[in-house]
């Protein structure tokens, strides 16, 4: 399953600070959206408000609405928890368990909704979530190995593989490449590319080349000085936000004038 | 074909703090072998000498129902005190909001201070009549767990009784110490769990409880350490008979190592004081032991402590 998500007027607040204002943008199912800005804008903190884990910060809250398929992901007796677990996160930093085996970080999220499972399922999972993720030719032969003990790229992979075992709707990657070196992060890229067949990719990239090479939408988002709120300026098919923007701090940026 | 290695660079600091660091190591093993060489050849006149009326069948007779106290008074006391610290140190850093949190931490720390002495005091005079009725419930409703079986002690003054002051006089230090590991979790590993949907309590077996393993075991050796080696408290609470004795509400317990010698030595004459020494010979060897199983718990599973 993937789903649409609906952004309404989110203001997104760290106890009094605006950090970002007044968003209002459509991410389409079965398609990557990219987020692309300066350095303190807002990017991971709005990515965050998607599977509220914007709230696990104390003081931090939302204003507005989004809506995942229509159904509003704030409204008053939903679940954080339940949301957290139809939108997957990959982190910048690749974060497996370090005390669990690769195994039981592919299943750690599954375990979770799925108390008792066989042995052979629990295989079955493992296998199909890591060849999901392009890991499991590296590791099939040291399932039981610690997850730490694999190189960044790989660990990154496992986070995905974690990800998508539990099938989730939704994606949400924070700059999963950026301490990978650039095999590492082809492959992430073209997994990500074969991960949009199946569900809603949003990723956040400082990188130019790889929001243009992978994404179906970008939306560029700029800060007007520090402590001021970070805002979406221009959103748009990623054909267009590279070669002809609307906007000319869009163009400023994505061509690298930017300041 | 000889390789010439080049040579390293000297610096004044960095050669003056190496020095430092090698002599305190040397110090702390240098006072660990002159307090073995200590015991063990204050020990010896204890089987050479006279006869002691004490140990009229043997030393390991004499010595073994008080093996057997200090080991019992400081399991137990590990059995209670682990799991409240593990809950305190979780509340504290996961669940209090942060005023609450620190004035808790100042009440644990401000336990740790109090003399072994006060708690003696208190284990005679407030917690032995208090436990007593509860004591006797125990007896009367689990009595059939040979734990809680025998005569009740009309006084209070039990093994139990011991275990529990002993475990609250090491909860400080191991809360403390739980706390700290706790705390360190990374971040980034408790945000992957919640992103996966883990609930609260969810997040803490999944990150912080794995994470701190090692943590806990080290605090758990630690509060052992303590309790294997108190003596005043439990001098003072337990009115001794040389036994063994699995039920804790009895009063017929076996005696404490540490408490035994403190109780003893002022009165000891000849070779009596050579056994006592050879008695805390034991105790020694015993805290080693106990100290090695804790390495050897904690390395088995290193590979997956997240220190790599
Ligand atoms: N935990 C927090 N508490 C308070 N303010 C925060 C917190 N995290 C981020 N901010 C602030 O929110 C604003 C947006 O930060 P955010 O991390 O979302 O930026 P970003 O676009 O992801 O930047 P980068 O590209 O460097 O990752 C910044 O001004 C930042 O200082
Ligand atoms: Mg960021």
């Amino acid at each position: 399953m993937s789903k649409r998500i609906e952004l309404q007027k989110l203001n997104v607040y760290y106890s009094s600070f605006l950090a970002v204002e007044d968003v209002n943008m459509v991410i389409e199912p079965k398609a990557i959206t990219a987020f692309i800005g300066p350095s303190g804008c807002g990017k991971s903190t709005l990515i965050r408000t998607l599977n509220r884990m914007h709230e696990v910060i104390p003081g931090a809250r939302v204003e507005g609405q989004l809506l995942m398929d229509g159904e509003d992901v704030y409204g008053p007796d939903v679940d954080p928890v339940r949301v957290r677990r139809q939108v997957g996160m990959v982190f910048q930093r690749p974060n497996p368990f370090p005390t669990m085996s690769i195994k039981d970080n592919v299943l750690s999220g599954y375990k979770l909704n799925n108390s008792r499972m066989s042995k052979t399922e629990a295989e079955e999972l493992t296998e199909k979530a890591l060849v999901g993720a392009n890991l499991w030719n590296e590791v099939k032969d040291r399932l039981d190995k610690p997850g730490s003990g694999l190189s960044g790229g790989q660990q990154q992979r496992l986070c995905i593989a974690r990800a998508i075992a539990v099938e989730p709707d939704v994606i949400l990657m924070d700059e999963p490449t950026s301490a990978l070196d650039p095999i590492s992060t082809a492959a992430i890229e073209d997994l990500a590319v074969e991960l949009k067949e199946k569900f809603t990719v949003v990723i956040v990239t400082h990188n130019m080349q790889q929001a243009s090479r992978i994404s179906d939408m970008t939306a560029f988002f700029n800060i007007a000085g520090t402590g001021m709120p970070g805002k979406l300026i221009e959103y748009d098919r990623t054909e267009k936000i590279f070669s002809n923007p609307a906007e000319q701090q869009t163009e400023d940026y994505v061509s690298g004038r930017f300041g | 074909m000889t390789a010439t290695k080049p040579k390293a660079i000297r610096r004044l600091g960095d050669v003056i703090f190496a020095n430092l660091a090698f002599f305190a190591g040397v110090s702390i093993l240098a006072t660990l072998a002159t307090v073995a060489a200590f015991l063990f050849v204050q020990s010896i006149p204890a089987f050479t000498g006279p006869e002691i009326a004490a140990a009229e069948d043997g030393f390991w007779n004499y010595v073994f129902p008080f093996v057997f106290g200090t080991v019992y008074a400081s399991i137990i006391a590990l059995i209670i005190a682990t799991p409240l610290a593990i809950g305190i140190a979780l509340y504290i850093s996961h669940f209090a909001n942060r005023r609450f949190a620190q004035l808790l931490g100042y009440a644990v720390d401000l336990l740790a201070a109090i003399p072994s002495v006060v708690y003696g005091l208190w284990g005679i005079l407030v917690l032995a009549p208090f436990l007593n009725p509860t004591f006797m419930w125990l007896n009367e409703n689990l009595g059939w767990i040979p734990f809680f079986a025998g005569q009740v002690s009309a006084t209070g003054r039990t093994m139990l009784t011991v275990g529990i002051v002993l475990a609250i006089m090491v909860l400080p230090i191991m809360a403390a110490l739980i706390r700290e590991v706790f705390l360190q979790t990374p971040r980034l590993h408790e945000e992957a769990a919640l992103a996966l949907g883990a609930t609260r309590w969810e997040m803490i077996k999944m990150a912080v409880l794995p994470f701190g393993r090692t943590g806990i075991i080290s605090a758990a050796m630690l509060g052992l350490g303590r309790s294997l080696g108190e003596t005043m408290a439990v001098a003072m609470v337990l009115s001794p008979t040389a036994v063994i004795n699995f039920a804790v509400l009895t009063s017929s317990n076996s005696n404490t190592i540490a408490a035994n010698i403190a109780l003893q030595f002022p009165e000891a004459g000849g070779n009596y004081s050579n056994l006592l020494i050879a008695t805390g010979l034991v105790l020694f060897a015993i805290t080693m032991v106990v100290n090695m199983i804790a390495r050897w718990i904690i390395s088995r599973r290193a590979e997956f402590s997240g220190a790599n």
